[in-house]
C-alpha cells in the first residue's frame, strides 16, 4: 500500500516535471516571472539566512571552543573547524531547510490557491503549459539565487564564529584567522554548491508538486504546505547523506 | 458549432453524465440548466477539456476535441474564452492586467494595440476607467464584466460561462445575460451558459438542454418552455411557488382570453 502511494506519487512527479520543462509560450512573461521569483526567493529571505547562519556559526565556534577546554588542540583549529562545518554542511543544508519552511509553504501555498480559485483551469483554458508558466520561472530562480543565499549563510556563518569567539576572550583575532585560513580544500566548496543546487531543485518541485495537485478546500490546501515542507525536509536529508557519500 | 456524442464520465463507480449527445450551434446561447448536482458543471468541464471523457467525445466544428495533438489543442483552445462562476480573476493583477495575459502570452502585438485592445474590450462591458484597479477593488458584477472582457479579449469563437449571474442581484444579472446575448449575435460566438437562473433561461435561452441524473432530459427554446407539457421541465422551472402561481395565472387569462 506504502510503496503504491509512493509509485503514484514518484510517477505524477515525473509527469509533472516533464511538463515543467518545456519550451515556453512566450520568454519576456517567463522572463519577468522569473525575476520577481528571485526578488522574493532571495531578498526576501536574506534576513532570516543571515540571522540564523550567525547564530549557528556563533553557537558551533562556542561549543567547540567548550569541547577544547583544556586540551592540546591548538585554539586556532575553532576557526578552521567553523568554515569547514559552515562550509560542508550549515550553509547549504541548514539554509535549504529553512527555506523548505520558508519558500517551500509559500510556493505550495500559492499554486494550491491558484488551483483553488480556478486560476489555473482559466490559464489552461487559454492554453497555457500551467505546470510550465507556474513552475519553471520558481525553479530556474531558485536554482539561481539559492547557491548565492548558501554562499552567504556560510560568509555569516564563519562571522558569526569569529563574534562569538574573537569578542569573547576564547581565541585571538589572529589565531581564528590563522583557523580559518588553515587546511583549505577547494572541493569543499564545489560539494556546498553541489548541495545547494540539489537542495534547491528538490525543494521547489516537491512544493510545486503539492500545491499543483490540491484539491479540496482550505484544510487540503494547509496540508498541501505541511506536506512541502516535511517532504522536503526528508529529500534534503536523504540527499544530503547520499551526497556526502558520492563527494567526499 | 460543438457537437457531443454519447459522452459519458464517471469519477470512481460515480457515472455522472450518461451518454450526453447534444449540439451548440453558433450565434446562439445555449443554456444548460438542471439542479445542483445534475452533471451541468462536470458537462462543462468536458466541453472545455478540463477534464477528459470516459465515453464519447466532443466536436469542435467537425474535429474531434480528444483527438488533437498538443499544438492543435492550443490552436483550439485560443479561440475558447470562459467566464468562471468565481470569475478567476488573478487577484495580484490589475484589471488591466488580467484582461491583457491572453495578449501578452499568445500575441505579438506592440504595446499600443494590446491597450487599444484591452480598452475596446473594457468599453464593450461598460468598464471604462477600471484598468489600474484589482479586481478586490471593484464590486461582483464588475468582476463578472472583467472576467467577460478577459474571455473575449483574443475574439474567441467559443464562449462558456459557468453559472455567469451567480451571486449578483437581479438587475445585475439582467445586465450580464444582455452582454452576454449581444456579444454572441456580434460575434456569432457559439456561447454554451451554465445556469439556474429562470431569467436567463426566459431572457436569453435560444436553446436550452435540461439535464437530470446525467442524462438531457428535455431540449427546446426559451419560447417552448411555457408550452411544453414536460413534467419535468415545469417541475424544474416552476419549482419557486411564486412563478408557479405566475405560470397559473397567466394560463387562466389565456384560457379566458379563448
Amino acid at each position: 500500500m506504502l510503496i503504491d502511494t509512493m509509485l503514484y506519487h514518484i510517477g505524477r512527479y515525473s509527469l509533472m516535471l516533464k511538463s515543467v520543462i518545456s519550451k515556453p509560450e512566450r520568454f519576456s512573461m517567463y522572463y519577468k516571472e522569473t525575476l520577481r521569483q528571485m526578488d522574493g526567493i532571495g531578498v526576501g529571505s536574506a534576513f532570516i539566512v543571515v540571522l540564523i547562519s550567525l547564530f549557528i556559526g556563533a553557537v558551533t565556534a562556542v561549543q567547540f571552543a567548550y569541547q577544547l577546554g583544556d586540551s592540546f588542540v591548538p585554539t586556532y583549529y575553532i576557526g578552521y573547524i567553523v568554515r569547514d562545518i559552515a562550509i560542508i554542511e550549515m550553509a547549504p543544508t541548514i539554509t535549504c531547510l529553512v527555506l523548505a519552511g520558508k519558500v517551500g509553504s509559500n510556493i505550495a501555498a500559492e499554486i494550491g490557491g491558484m488551483r483553488q480559485k480556478e486560476h489555473i483551469d482559466a490559464m489552461e483554458i487559454m492554453g497555457v503549459n500551467t505546470a510550465s508558466y507556474l513552475i519553471m520561472p520558481k525553479l530556474v530562480a531558485a536554482i539561481v539565487v539559492i547557491p548565492m543565499l548558501v554562499a552567504l549563510a556560510a560568509f555569516v556563518s564563519i562571522c558569526g564564529g569569529y563574534l562569538a569567539t574573537v569578542l569573547t576572550g576564547a581565541v585571538s583575532h589572529s589565531e581564528y584567522i590563522l583557523g580559518i585560513r588553515s587546511f583549505f580544500i577547494p572541493n569543499n566548496v564545489t560539494i556546498m554548491f553541489v548541495k545547494a543546487l540539489v537542495f534547491a531543485f528538490i525543494l521547489t518541485t516537491v512544493s510545486a508538486y503539492q500545491g499543483y495537485h490540491v484539491k479540496g478546500g482550505s484544510i487540503e490546501l494547509g496540508e498541501a504546505s505541511t506536506n512541502a515542507v516535511v517532504v522536503s525536509d526528508v529529500l534534503i536529508l536523504v540527499f544530503d547523506y547520499l551526497l556526502a557519500v558520492l563527494l567526499t | 458549432m460543438i457537437r457531443t456524442e454519447n459522452l459519458v464520465k464517471t469519477f470512481g463507480d460515480n457515472e455522472v453524465l450518461k451518454g450526453i449527445t447534444t449540439e451548440f450551434h453558433a450565434g446562439k446561447n445555449n443554456l444548460i440548466i438542471g439542479r445542483s448536482g445534475a452533471g451541468k458543471t462536470v458537462l462543462l468541464k468536458l466541453l472545455v477539456g478540463l477534464f477528459k471523457p470516459t465515453e464519447g467525445t466532443v466536436y469542435y466544428n467537425d474535429v474531434d476535441y480528444f483527438s488533437l495533438n498538443p499544438r492543435q489543442l492550443r490552436e483550439i483552445r485560443m479561440q475558447v474564452g470562459m467566464l468562471f462562476q468565481g470569475n478567476a480573476l488573478f487577484d495580484s493583477m490589475t484589471v488591466e492586467e488580467n484582461i491583457r495575459f491572453p495578449l501578452d502570452m499568445f500575441t505579438k502585438m506592440t504595446q499600443k494595440e494590446k491597450q487599444d485592445r484591452v480598452n475596446y474590450c473594457l468599453e464593450r462591458v461598460n468598464l471604462e476607467g477600471v484598468n489600474p484597479r484589482y479586481p478586490s477593488e471593484v464590486s461582483g458584477g464588475m468582476q463578472k464584466r472583467v472576467g467577460i472582457a478577459r474571455a473575449i479579449v483574443l475574439e474567441p469563437k467559443y464562449l462558456f460561462c459557468d453559472e455567469p449571474n451567480s451571486g449578483l442581484d437581479p438587475e445585475t444579472a439582467i445586465v450580464i445575460d444582455e452582454l452576454i446575448a449581444d456579444i454572441t449575435k456580434e460575434q456569432n460566438i457559439t456561447t454554451v451558459i451554465n445556469t439556474h437562473d429562470m431569467n436567463s433561461v426566459m431572457g436569453i435561452g435560444d436553446k436550452i438542454i435540461l439535464m437530470k441524473n446525467g442524462h438531457v432530459v428535455w431540449d427546446g427554446d426559451k419560447n417552448e418552455v411555457m408550452e411544453s407539457d414536460s413534467e419535468v421541465l415545469q417541475h424544474f422551472i416552476f419549482a419557486s411557488p411564486f412563478l408557479k402561481r405566475l405560470r397559473e395565472d397567466a394560463l387562466t387569462l389565456r384560457h379566458q382570453g379563448d
